[in-house]
């Protein structure tokens, strides 16, 4: 499924900065030629143990946050490396929207091509998230660009292309191909290289 | 209205620009050069098969194997199997779809940001992407490069364009030079950067890098400064092409040459250039006058002091910022460290030389200099691992490699190796590591292990006392 409108939930809270895609999905899981089952490697290195046991004390092994598909968390998420394996193993562990102050750029936008929302609220909003979403359930609603929590809702801003593309779930590629006469075109007029 | 010079290659590129506000006016950028490696492209090419769809431009589209590969024997066959899979993945998809492949045992393999400027694949004014972070690196010829996520190098197989929003300019102007400056590398400009303007300071940017401290490296150098742009953040980096990349570009296998090249040169050296500083939206400046070499100490590359300070204390490094504060004590436990301590005393297990930030001809030069009639420290492990075949032959024609190998290094063959420890070469835990890579991530290096950013030659020095030191009294 790569289209996100709403969702109702509790959120998972990961309160470190600057998590970069080097801890969501470590370089030994990059071996598959596939793009599913990434999910029980997502943050390998935090959630076991050298002998493969759960590490208790990390926030995706606590019981209490189970099956919740909000993932809530700081400045910078996503740092480092492009690999989209990072997408696909928080997508295979079943979360689809993540609340941060920031991300990073590529990592971003690798989320809308799995239909994962990426949320940028501004910090003090995303400190009242981690301060009340224990307990209490968020809203995020793409339509109306908002998320709602107790009693408080905040805006956020998307850009319109990737909000269309996840709204409706579509194929990016098809619809550029729809626009084969402009990339012809183009293409006949550049030289070598479009630099001349 | 004055432009810059990502202002000039972005308009050359507009394909076709979205016009309805309700789209979010994305424009479809064409690109010139698509380079390819082993492990973030199968996934693209098993979805254009999916859809039947072909690669509509196989004659600008490149690959090579570089992450996975063995840096020793290679006449032995891949122990790894999944490795081995991935690699013949990628020859059945050349194959498959008509694309060239400099392969494992190819004369011209090695990590793909290498071999690209060196084969004259990379050229100024161009638009080139990669499934791979550091395809910023060619930034450095005054090419717009950028590094992407699997499904946009599908996307860029199928239609060889991507839907793009503007990123902002930012220009870091640097004034003082390194020249004549022994012991002061272009890493130790790039990590004081990102030291200064932080892990996410070039979020949504792209960096121009300018000044007198810029027009006088190498291109070799330059390499380096751009290849570290994504650690700032940065969608990608920039300089301005002049003679320096000119002449780097004549003779080289794939770029054009004679009349035609020297009609492009006069092309770029007009075109490629930005209007006026003020056309950028952001600007810092910096002073290399009084630049020192740079260590990294924590888990992010921003977390880098002088080689004459020591370990900062957490409270100090975040000033004031709660979320640092907690970041960079979390970085001291897993880095095994002390605040308070001079880095000079902090012994290491292993020293990698490596990496597409500096494992091209100069960087292995500059790091052989202090090591004639040198000996590598009985207590360390050190590695030599050149970014392509070529470099290494280079430097076995210079001698190079007698020098590291009399002095007890391994010489081995090319490829990423341990900068990011898909192949067999990594760091067991806890072990300590002098590294000239771009990254010193938890884990990065190997489950565990603990990752030092520094220049070549200060690699090399530290190779040689066990512990890191300032390599500017070694001259």
């Amino acid at each position: 499924m790569k289209y996100f409108k709403f969702i109702c939930d509790k959120a998972i809270p990961l309160d470190i900065i600057n998590v970069d895609t080097d801890q969501i999905i470590p370089k030994q899981f990059l071996k598959m030629v596939k793009k599913e089952g990434y999910g029980e490697f997502l943050f390998y290195n935090w959630r076991y143990q050298d002998d493969g046991t759960l590490l208790t004390d990390f926030v995706l092994n606590d019981k209490r946050y189970s099956g919740r598909r909000i993932l809530l968390t700081r400045d910078n998420f996503g740092s480092g490396s492009s690999r989209e394996h990072a997408v696909w193993a928080l997508k295979d562990f079943g979360i689809i929207v993540l609340i941060a102050p920031s991300f990073a750029d590529i990592f971003y936008n690798n989320c809308f091509k799995n239909g994962i929302l990426p949320v940028k609220l501004k910090s003090q909003e995303v400190e009242f998230l981690f301060k009340n979403s224990e307990n209490e359930e968020i809203v995020v609603d793409l339509d109306k660009q908002e998320v709602a929590c107790c009693d408080q809702s905040f805006s956020f801003l998307i850009n319109g292309f990737n909000k269309r593309m996840l709204m409706q779930g579509l194929d990016e590629i098809g619809l550029t191909l729809e626009l084969e006469s402009a990339i012809g075109e183009y293409e006949s007029k550049r030289g070598i290289h479009s630099s001349t | 209205m004055g432009r810059t010079l990502f202002d000039k290659i972005w308009d050359n590129h507009v394909v076709y620009q979205e016009k309805d506000a309700a789209h979010g006016n994305p424009s479809l950028i064409y690109i010139d050069c698509h380079l390819i490696h082993e492990v973030t492209s199968p996934q693209a090419f098993a979805g254009l098969k999916q859809h039947g769809r072909k690669v509509r431009r196989p004659d600008l589209t490149f690959a090579t194997m570089d992450h996975n590969v063995p840096t020793t024997n290679r006449s032995i066959p891949v122990i790894d199997s999944d490795s081995s899979i991935q690699m013949h993945t990628l020859r059945e998809n050349c194959n498959e779809f008509g694309i060239t492949l400099f392969d494992m045992l190819s004369p011209q393999q090695g990590i793909v940001h290498v071999i690209g400027p060196e084969l004259g694949l990379t050229l100024p004014g161009m638009t080139i992407v990669c499934g791979d972070s550091h395809t910023s690196t060619h930034g450095a010829f005054g090419a717009f490069a950028l590094g992407i996520g699997t499904s946009d190098v599908e996307h860029v197989f199928a239609t060889q364009c991507l839907w793009m929003h503007k990123p902002k300019s930012l220009n870091i102007k640097f004034s003082g030079t390194i020249s004549h400056r022994p012991g002061i590398s272009a890493k130790d400009i790039i990590l004081s950067t990102i030291r200064q303007i932080g892990i996410s300071g070039g979020i949504g940017s792209v960096i121009e890098y300018s000044g007198d401290g810029i027009s006088t490296l190498s291109m070799d150098q330059r390499m380096t400064i751009c290849n570290m742009s994504i650690e700032g953040g940065a969608r990608a980096g920039l300089i301005a092409p002049d003679d320096v990349t000119f002449d780097y570009i004549r003779g080289r296998p794939f770029a054009p040459s004679g009349e035609k090249l020297e009609k492009m040169i006069e092309y770029w050296e007009s075109f490629l250039t930005t209007d006026s500083e003020t056309c950028h939206d952001k600007s810092v400046k910096m002073d290399l006058s009084r630049l020192v070499p740079q260590v990294s100490w924590g888990t992010n590359p921003s977390m880098v002091i002088d080689v004459t300070e020591n370990i900062p204390y957490p409270e100090v490094f975040a000033d004031g910022n709660v979320e640092q504060e907690k970041s960079a004590k979390r970085a001291l436990e897993y880095m095994g460290l002390e605040p308070g301590v001079p880095i000079t005393e902090i012994n290491i297990d292993r020293v990698f030389i490596g990496s597409c930030t500096n494992a091209r001809l100069e960087d292995l030069v500059d790091a052989s200099r202090v090591l004639e009639g040198r000996t590598v420290s009985s207590s360390v492990n050190a590695m030599v691992v050149p970014g392509s075949q070529s470099v290494k032959r280079a430097a076995e024609e210079k001698g190079i490699d007698r020098i590291f190998k009399k002095a007890g290094f391994d010489w081995r063959e090319s490829g990423c190796s341990m900068c990011l420890g898909m192949n067999p070469d990594i760091l067991a835990p806890k072990q300590r590591c002098a590294s000239t890579s771009n990254r010193n991530f938890e884990g990065r290096q190997g489950f565990g292990g603990r990752t030092h950013l520094v220049s070549p030659i200060m690699a090399a020095a530290a190779a040689v006392e066990g512990k890191f030191v300032d390599v500017r009294e070694w001259f």
